[in-house]
Order: structure tokens, then C-alpha cells, then sequence
């Protein structure tokens, strides 16, 4: 008993240093993740469904899809896993880590590019290095109908537009025969230069070793 | 409309204004009188013209004050722009008053002009926490509202009391020589003293441009902490009067106890109102022409209310603006809302320039400098230097539990910005002169303390911020696929919390946010704004006016409405063969399209409500009518639009339009949808692989040559792709340049998208007739030759020149001339 839970215990340092949280998150995390999975060693798509809260968020579908992307997941492969263990998931979770306090210029700007490429990746689901209108499309409608007031059209007119924005901008001027592709992952960073995606892109992730956020499911 | 609310609403404030700010030259007035008195007797005949100066003085002398105040301004705001700009306005203003002082000084051997504290207060000051409150960015407000209530509640009571303690001990050991003057004088000092004077703040930070949190952190504290100190003020005011022995623990604990029912009890008070406020606008679609007003008469009486119940009123009114303007805004028709905009800034603004060139006048006065050196120099200093303990001691604390800390720069800038104003001012000029012997050197400390911070920070202030490299404000153009990225945020990270199991902000957010979906808004909004009001939405909205507008403006800036004339033949069957689904919609557009600005409704309710489907087939239309059917000629002339002379400017209490021809309403709205289809055409072809676009561009180019019509027109439409948009439609104007496409999957280069390329080719023998027709711009032929450049249009612009350099400007240009028109199959080619 007591050997494993050592053992465990190394492994989650390790997890820790791998993924840069602090070891009592990875001890908050794997809690969770055996909360969802139930006990069991591996985290599938249905294991997301048992969360209520979730269950209003309109684009679910893409970020569950995200956990299972094998492109998020540092390896340069494509596709989709079915399952996932506890140390992908924590990989996943690490794009939403803060910054750490010091970081430099560099480590910023690859943080950024990193957490760019995730949100790059789940607008781009056929994994082109383009995002088309239609695949943007897709988002943006589902963004908009978490409203209900807006339809379809609407929604396809404001995705068109920001389309626009996007060639707009990155292009420049266009020759009366070009025509915008769609948005590679070079103009995705480049028109969201301005955003501090560094503050944008985080959540807040437990370090004490309460529990008690498990109770409210 | 607009004018006359100001109107109405400036004279309200200058009536309300004038009893006070005039109580110095009451005198004087008296005088006169007595003197008209002795001299009616005298009187032999009627009098033809009487000096009535008495009659008019006050609201004589508040206007003629006023308009010196509005040419300051200009003045200042001249001399910054050429001479130089290191001076922030508020300082100018302030320096500027002391000019002025010394002139009105140099006249009369007094200071017959002061900043009165009633005046201040009632007057003044109100507009400009509206106006600040109003335009509270809300989102940043309340995710950073943690640490301004630190820094406003913690923050000041920890300057008041430092300050006020340091200076008793300094007395105490003998720094200022002989003073009357105690321990508890001296905290009321310092709590008048303590807080950062938002008229001051945003004046500095307006001009420094300083990242948002910053700038939300300093000014949310500037705003709330007034509130904190007027109720310190008044704790520490009871006190004095008490006196020293006769405070007890009970009096202690009831002092804070009155503190936290002031400001809450203030701040509960301004949601009320803001509710009362969002009701009554719910409910005011038939008197559109005045509800602008209830916007400021709803604010100021939660204002003057909160001032009875003895609450804290700046937050009642700050709250008010803050609560009621999302509600307020989608509930109100679009032109009320520009109104109160405009108004709300107007006033802000007027009220700032005054407060600012009285803070100067009001020094000018041998009567209220009593220096002490010791008093003045140690008061500066602590202020200052406890303002930075106080800053950063408090960001140390909350860092650790900042997502995002702030950083050490932001900390300097942010103490370095502890500006006071006119309301330590008038709080000391409030002062009992009976309780408190000093009054008039605590006045003169805090004027000094004020023109110091101003002048002095405020010079220092740009280039310091230059220095630290703070960083500045990005740049606010609102990007469509900014927003959408940050909703897409939103949600995500609100999921990733989910899954981590967490109740963090995210959650908190988002279930208010549900919350204020479901029964909020429900409750204070409109159903129709309701639907309607969502963000993105009216960005999008925006934008695609901004364009429109844009698009009009440069027609217009060439000279006439031709450019919209111009190309009826394009638009004419659109008419024709959908003028019944447009039915819903034209009593809409009829309404006033001449001021573009307010016309935005209009075109609103058309986008988000009537969804008239619309064949994007215009140019197959367009070749059907060139072959069979003549009655167009018919139709055009029903729908050319009279001069514009015809336009008949009515006047009327509460409309004002101008009886417009419907149909140049509906034109200009349809030209200008057309550019943006047209200048979209190429982030639609996003939707293939480029190969095929280019193979299907090739075949287009081909089909043109070959379709030639007798009159050496060619038609882009002969494509095998042609069925899939013969019929298409789609289901409202904003959504119509996309759709088509999309039901076939491929992205095609769509020759519906064509006809503004095609159209003016066509030169349907009836735009001919139509030059020669007597009730079109006898001009247009005259401007034929004018290029009719976009050069305005700045969003979309380069893709729409670029693009199609078939641009619609000049094509409508080029379509109105015969020769050209000849030229038009060359022309046609060389585009391609």
C-alpha cells in the first residue's frame, strides 16, 4: 500500500514536470479525471457527457473533440483517439495553465503561438492547415446559437463578414482573380496579434488539496 | 432632435445652476435694485428702451460664464494642438482660470467668481459621473471589480487615516507652529483629502491611453472612492462636532456601521433607479421624441434622492448608469439613443471644462491663502507617498490572487496617478468655519494638493508613461473576428472548467450571464430589442453600416444622389419581381434615411426582422427584361426619384423627417448592400480549393466573350453552375451575399455575383431616355467624368478595389455615358 502510493506519487511528479502544474494540481486533476472516468484508466467521449454544465455549452462538441485530437497532443500525428489517459489529459489542460510569473519574451511568445495552434486546431477540423468558411462557419453558428435570437442567416453573414475581415487584413490587396482561401494559421496569428491571448487563454487551476469541487457534480 | 434636447436640457442645468454659483455678486444685484428704485420716481414719460440688467443678470452672468468656459476649452484644446501638448487639458483649464481670475481680481479688488460647493455638487458634478458611469465599459468593470473595491474602500480609508495620523503627529512634534486644530480635524482632513478625484482621473488618463485594465483599475477606483470619502467625510464631520469626548465604542461602531449602509445602501439605491429607469423605457415607443430625457432626469433624481437619504449619491448615480445602459440602450429607439450620447457628453464635458477653469478662478482670492508651510509641504508629501505605499501594499495582496497580475509599471503608474480635484475641493469648502478654525488653510493645502497633482502629475504623467513603457491601449477598432474569438473563449474556457470541475470565474460569469438571459432581460427589455441586442450581432450590424454609410457619403461628397440613380437598371427588376416580399419592409425604410447616422434602425429591422427573400439572380432578371419586356422603361420612370429640392423640410414638435422618396431610401439601402456582397465576393470563394476557382474564372472569362449580346454586351452567366443559383434565395439582406453558395457545397464563383461588373454593359436603351428626362439631376452628365474613387471606404476598401476593379462606383459612373458604354466589351475583357 504504502509502496504504491510512493510509486504514485512519482509518477505524478513526473506528470508535473512534463506538464508544468504544481504537483497538488496533478493530484486535483487525476481526482477528477477518476471522478469522470469512473475509476477506470482511460477517459472516453462519453465519460464528457456525465458533466450537467456542459451539457449548455454550444460548442462542446469541438472542445471535447480537442482532448481527443491527437494534434494537441505533441505528437505530429493526425486524427482522432478514442480514449485518452490521464497524462493526455493533463496535456490538454496545460494549454490553459497560467503563465508562470517570469517568463520570458520568448517562452511568451511560444505559450501564445502553442495556445493559438490549439484554438486554430479546433476551428480547423479537417486539418488542412486551413480554415475555410466552412469550417468557420460551423463555429460561428454554433457560437451564435447558444442565443437563440439569432438565425442561421445572420449567423452566416457575420461569419462571411469576419471572413472578409480576416482576408481583408491579411491580404491586402488582392488581384481581381485571387480569392480568399481561408484563414492559414500564419493570418490566424496574424489578426490576432492584438489579442493578450497570455490573458486570455487561462483558467484558474486548484492547488490545495480540497475535494470539495468534486461534490458539486 | 438632438439640438433641441440639448437645448432644453442645458437650460435646465444653467436655471438649476445660476442661484448658486452667483451668490457672490449678490451685492451687487441688491445695488442695483435700490438704485431703480430711486430712480422711478423720476420718470416722466414712457420709457422706450430700459436697461433691465437685474432681470437677466444671473441667468445672465451663468451663460455669458458658460460660453467663456466653451471658448477656453477651444482655446486650450488650439493651443495643445499647435503649440504644444504637454500640458494635459484639465491643467491648461486650471491655469487658464487663474488668468481669468487675476483679470475678474484685477476688476473688482475681489474674488466676486468662486466654485460654491451646492454648486459643485448639484450642478456639476452629477453629469459627469453619468456620463461616466454610462459608458462604463461593464465587462472589464466587473471582472476587475474585486480589486477596485479594494483599492476604493481599503485603499482610501488607509490614505484618510495615514495621512490624517502622520499630520496629527507632525503637529505634535511642532512642525507647523500654532495651529488650532485635533486629532480628529485632522483625520477629516485627511479623509477629504484621500480620495482620487475621478473628473481629474479620466481628464489625465483620457489623454495618456494606457492599457484598459489600467485605465478600468485607477478611474472604477476614482469613481467609487468618492463615494467612500463624501461618507468618511461625513463620519469624521459628526465626530468633530460630537467632539473628542463624547466618542464612545458605540459612536465608533456606528460610524462604521453607517459607513457600509451609506455606500451599499447608495449603491442599492442606483439599481433601483436603473431598474425603474430600464422599465420606463420599455415603454416609451410613442413618445420617442422626449425619452432621451428620462435618461438624465432618472439619473439625476437617483442622484438628488441618495443626497436625501443622506447615501452616498456619486455611487447611486454611478450605479444607475452602470445597471441601466445595456437595457436602456436596446430599448430606447436608435436616435434616442445617439441623443443621449451626445448629450451625456456634452454635458460631461461642459461641466469638466467649468470645474476645471473654476478650480483656477477660485485661487485668485486674497481671502482664502493661509499659509503654512509646515501643513502644505508635509500634506503634499504624505499624500503622495502613502498613495504608493497604499498602491502597492494592496496589488501585493491581491497579485496572489490575480490570474493576471499586475505588474510593478502598472503599480507605478497607478500610484503616480492619484489625482485629487474639485471634489476634495468642495468638500473642504464645505467645512464648518464655526467647528473648524482652520477652514481656510485646509482649503488653500487642498487647492494646492489639487494643482500640484494636476499641473505637475498631470504634465509628467505622458512622459513617465513613456518611459516605464506601460502598456498602451490596443488599438479599439472592433474586429468581428476579434469578438467572435472572444466569445469562442468564453465558452471555452468555461468548459475546461467544467471538465476540471471547478467552480471558478468562468462559471460564475457564465450563470449570471444565463441568469440575466433568462429573467433580466426578460423583464427590462423589449421583446423586439431583446431579440436583436445580442454583441456580435451588432457589431456586425455596425460594420456593415459603417460601409453603407461610407459608401453614401462618398456618392454624396461627388455631388448628387446620381451615383445611386445611375444604376437602376440593376435594381430594377430586384424591385419589380420582389417588390411584394419587400412590402413588409418598406414602411421601414421610408422613414428618415437623410441623416444616416439615425437611420440606423431602419436598416436594422429590415436585417434582423422582416427577411425578405431576395433573389440573388438579379443579372438573369436583368437579361430577361433586356429582351422581352420594355415595361421596365415604365417602371423606371415611376421610380426615378425627384430632385432633391422636392424635399420638404416640415417643422414639427416632435417628428422630425423629411418627406423622402421612398424609393431613393430603398435604393441607396440596396446599392449599398450590393457593394458589400460585391466587395465579399472574394472571402465567399474561401470556400473551395483555389484550383477550381481558378478553372471556373477561365470558363466564366469564355463565356463572356462568347454570350455577346447584340449590343456587344457579354453575360457572365452562361455557366453550367447557373442552376444552382437560378432560384436560390436568400432570406435577409445581411445574409444575402452568402448563402447561395452554400447550398451547393462548391464554391463557385457565383456569376450573380456578377451584375455589378455586367450591369452597366448592358446599357439598356433606356438610360439614355433617362439622361434626356427632364426630373432626373440635370448634372449627371456634367459628372459623368468625375472618378468616382472609394477612397473613404477604409474596412473594406482594399478588397473591394482590388478586387473589383470593376469597382461600383466606377461602373456607375461609367454606365451613365454612352461612349463609354461602347468601350464596354473591351473594358469587359481587360477585367477579366
Amino acid at each position: 500500500m504504502g509502496g504504491s502510493q510512493s510509486g504514485r506519487v512519482h509518477v505524478f511528479q513526473d506528470l508535473a514536470d512534463k506538464t508544468g502544474f504544481s504537483i497538488e494540481q496533478v493530484r486535483n486533476l487525476h481526482d477528477r479525471f477518476m471522478y469522470l472516468t469512473k475509476d477506470e484508466d482511460t477517459l472516453r467521449r462519453e465519460h464528457f457527457d456525465s458533466i450537467s454544465y456542459l451539457a449548455f455549452n454550444p460548442i462542446r462538441r469541438e472542445i471535447i473533440d480537442a482532448f481527443f485530437d491527437k494534434r494537441n497532443l505533441g505528437q505530429n500525428e493526425v486524427g482522432c483517439l478514442q480514449e485518452i489517459e490521464f497524462e493526455e489529459f493533463l496535456t490538454i489542460l496545460a494549454f490553459f495553465r497560467p503563465l508562470k510569473p517570469h517568463a520570458t519574451e520568448e517562452e511568451i511568445e511560444n505559450i501564445r503561438r502553442a495556445k493559438l495552434r490549439f484554438l486554430f486546431n479546433m476551428h480547423d477540423t479537417d486539418n488542412d492547415g486551413i480554415i475555410t468558411l466552412d469550417e468557420y462557419r460551423l463555429v460561428v453558428e454554433k457560437l451564435l446559437f447558444s442565443y437563440e435570437t439569432i438565425d442561421s442567416e445572420n449567423a452566416k453573414a457575420i461569419s462571411d463578414a469576419a471572413m472578409l475581415e480576416v482576408a481583408s487584413v491579411t491580404m491586402g490587396q488582392m488581384d481581381p482573380d485571387e480569392f480568399y482561401e481561408g484563414i492559414t494559421f500564419e493570418h490566424f496569428l496574424q489578426i490576432l496579434k492584438g489579442l493578450e491571448i497570455e490573458t486570455k487563454m487561462h483558467i484558474r487551476f486548484l492547488d490545495t488539496t480540497t475535494v470539495q469541487c468534486l461534490k458539486k457534480e | 432632435m438632438p439640438s433641441s434636447t440639448y437645448l432644453c436640457l442645458l437650460r435646465v442645468f444653467l436655471v438649476c445652476f445660476v442661484n448658486h454659483l452667483i451668490q457672490g455678486i449678490s451685492a451687487d444685484a441688491n445695488q442695483c435694485q435700490s438704485s431703480r428704485h430711486r430712480l422711478e420716481p423720476n420718470l416722466t414719460g414712457l420709457p422706450i428702451v430700459t436697461f433691465e440688467w437685474h432681470h437677466v443678470q444671473t441667468p445672465y452672468l451663468v451663460v455669458v460664464w458658460v460660453f467663456v468656459a466653451g471658448l477656453a476649452k477651444l482655446s486650450v484644446i488650439e493651443i495643445n494642438h499647435h503649440v504644444t501638448s504637454v500640458i494635459p487639458e484639465s491643467g491648461m483649464l486650471i491655469i487658464l482660470g487663474f488668468i481669468l481670475g487675476g483679470i475678474v481680481w484685477g476688476a473688482d479688488k475681489a474674488q466676486t467668481f468662486r466654485l460654491q460647493p451646492p454648486t459643485f455638487f448639484y450642478y456639476l458634478l452629477p453629469q459627469i459621473i453619468l456620463d461616466a458611469s454610462y459608458f462604463m465599459p461593464n465587462k472589464l468593470f466587473f471582472s476587475n471589480l474585486g480589486a477596485i473595491l479594494i483599492y476604493a474602500i481599503i485603499g482610501t480609508c488607509w490614505n484618510a487615516a495615514a495621512v490624517g495620523l502622520s499630520l496629527w503627529g507632525c503637529y505634535e512634534a511642532g512642525a507647523m507652529g500654532d495651529l488650532d486644530i485635533g486629532l480628529l480635524q485632522f483625520l477629516l482632513f485627511g479623509s477629504l483629502i484621500a480620495a482620487v478625484d475621478p473628473v481629474a482621473v479620466i481628464a489625465v488618463f483620457e489623454e495618456v491611453h494606457v492599457n484598459e485594465v489600467l485605465f478600468i483599475l485607477v478611474f472604477g477606483e476614482s469613481l467609487l472612492n468618492d463615494g467612500v470619502t463624501v461618507v468618511l467625510y461625513n463620519v469624521f464631520d459628526a465626530f468633530v462636532s460630537l467632539g473628542g469626548p463624547r466618542i464612545d465604542a458605540a459612536e465608533i461602531f456606528k460610524g462604521i456601521f453607517s459607513f457600509f449602509v451609506v455606500a451599499f445602501g447608495g449603491s442599492f439605491l442606483g439599481i433601483v433607479f436603473a431598474i425603474l429607469l430600464s422599465l420606463l423605457t420599455r415603454c416609451t415607443k410613442n413618445i420617442q421624441i422626449i425619452e432621451a430625457g428620462f435618461v438624465f432626469v432618472v439619473g439625476y433624481l437617483s442622484y438628488l434622492t441618495a443626497d436625501m437619504l443622506s447615501l452616498s449619491a456619486i455611487l447611486s448615480i454611478t450605479f444607475c448608469g452602470i445597471c441601466c445602459q445595456k437595457y436602456v440602450n436596446a430599448n430606447m429607439d436608435e436616435k434616442s439613443v445617439t441623443t443621449v450620447r451626445h448629450a451625456i457628453k456634452v454635458l460631461a464635458n461642459g461641466s469638466e471644462t467649468i470645474i476645471f477653469l473654476f478650480l483656477g478662478i477660485t485661487a485668485i482670492d486674497s481671502v482664502i491663502w493661509v499659509w503654512n508651510t509646515g501643513f502644505i509641504l508635509l500634506t503634499l508629501l504624505f499624500v503622495f507617498i502613502y498613495r504608493i505605499i497604499g498602491v502597492f501594499f494592496l496589488t501585493w495582496t491581491l497579485n496572489k490572487f490575480r490570474l493576471v497580475p499586475i505588474e510593478v509599471i502598472d503599480q507605478v503608474v497607478m500610484s503616480y496617478g492619484g489625482l485629487r480635484g474639485a471634489v476634495a475641493y468642495g468638500l473642504a469648502a464645505m467645512l464648518d468655519e464655526n467647528k473648524i478654525k482652520e477652514k481656510n488653510l485646509m482649503i488653500s493645502t487642498t487647492l494646492i494638493v489639487v494643482y500640484f497633482t494636476v499641473i505637475l502629475q498631470g504634465i509628467t504623467m505622458k512622459p513617465l508613461v513613456q518611459w516605464l513603457k506601460v502598456k498602451r491601449a490596443a488599438h479599439t477598432d472592433l474586429k468581428l473576428v476579434e469578438k467572435l474569438n472572444n466569445r469562442a473563449f468564453d465558452h471555452i474556457l468555461a468548459a475546461v472548467e467544467d471538465i476540471c470541475g471547478r467552480i471558478g470565474d468562468n462559471w460564475w460569469t457564465r450563470n449570471w450571464n444565463r441568469f440575466e438571459e433568462k429573467y433580466i432581460s426578460w423583464l427590462l427589455m423589449k421583446p423586439k430589442a431583446r431579440k436583436s441586442k445580442d454583441y456580435l450581432f451588432s457589431i456586425f450590424h455596425k460594420l456593415n453600416l459603417e460601409d453603407a454609410m461610407n459608401y453614401v457619403s462618398e456618392g454624396e461628397r461627388q455631388g448628387s444622389l446620381a451615383f445611386v440613380r445611375s444604376d437602376e437598371a440593376a435594381n430594377i427588376d430586384f424591385k419589380k419581381q420582389f417588390g411584394s416580399e419587400f412590402a413588409d419592409a418598406m414602411p421601414d425604410i421610408m422613414v428618415d434615411m437623410s441623416n444616416y447616422e439615425f437611420g440606423i434602425e431602419n436598416i436594422t429591422s429590415i436585417v434582423k426582422d422582416s427577411v425578405p427573400s431576395v433573389s440573388l439572380d438579379i443579372h438573369e432578371q436583368d437579361m430577361k427584361n433586356l429582351v422581352d419586356d420594355f415595361n421596365a422603361h415604365h417602371l423606371l420612370q415611376q421610380h426615378l426619384y425627384r430632385s432633391r429640392k422636392h424635399h420638404r423640410h416640415k417643422y414639427s414638435r416632435s417628428h422630425f423627417s423629411i418627406n423622402q422618396s421612398e424609393d431613393e431610401v430603398q435604393e441607396i439601402f440596396q446599392r449599398t448592400m450590393r457593394s458589400r456582397l460585391e466587395s465579399f465576393k472574394s472571402a465567399k470563394m474561401g470556400v473551395n480549393p483555389a484550383k477550381t476557382l481558378t478553372k471556373h474564372h477561365k470558363k466564366e472569362q469564355t463565356h463572356k466573350m462568347s454570350n455577346g449580346h447584340p449590343d456587344g454586351t457579354g453575360y457572365p452567366n452562361g455557366d453550367e453552375d447557373d442552376n444552382v443559383f437560378v432560384g436560390s434565395e436568400t432570406s435577409s439582406m445581411s445574409g444575402y451575399f452568402t448563402r447561395d453558395t452554400y447550398i451547393v457545397g462548391a464554391g463557385i464563383e457565383n456569376p450573380a455575383f456578377m451584375p455589378d461588373m455586367g450591369t452597366p454593359m448592358q446599357s439598356p436603351p433606356w438610360l439614355m431616355e433617362i439622361e434626356m428626362d427632364t426630373s432626373v439631376a440635370p448634372s449627371q452628365r456634367a459628372q459623368r467624368h468625375l472618378p468616382w474613387t472609394p477612397t473613404r471606404l477604409r474596412r473594406l476598401a482594399p478588397m473591394r478595389i482590388s478586387n473589383c476593379s470593376t469597382d461600383s462606383f466606377l461602373m456607375a459612373d461609367v454606365s451613365l455615358t454612352l461612349d463609354v458604354h461602347e468601350e464596354q466589351p473591351q473594358r469587359d475583357n481587360a477585367e477579366m
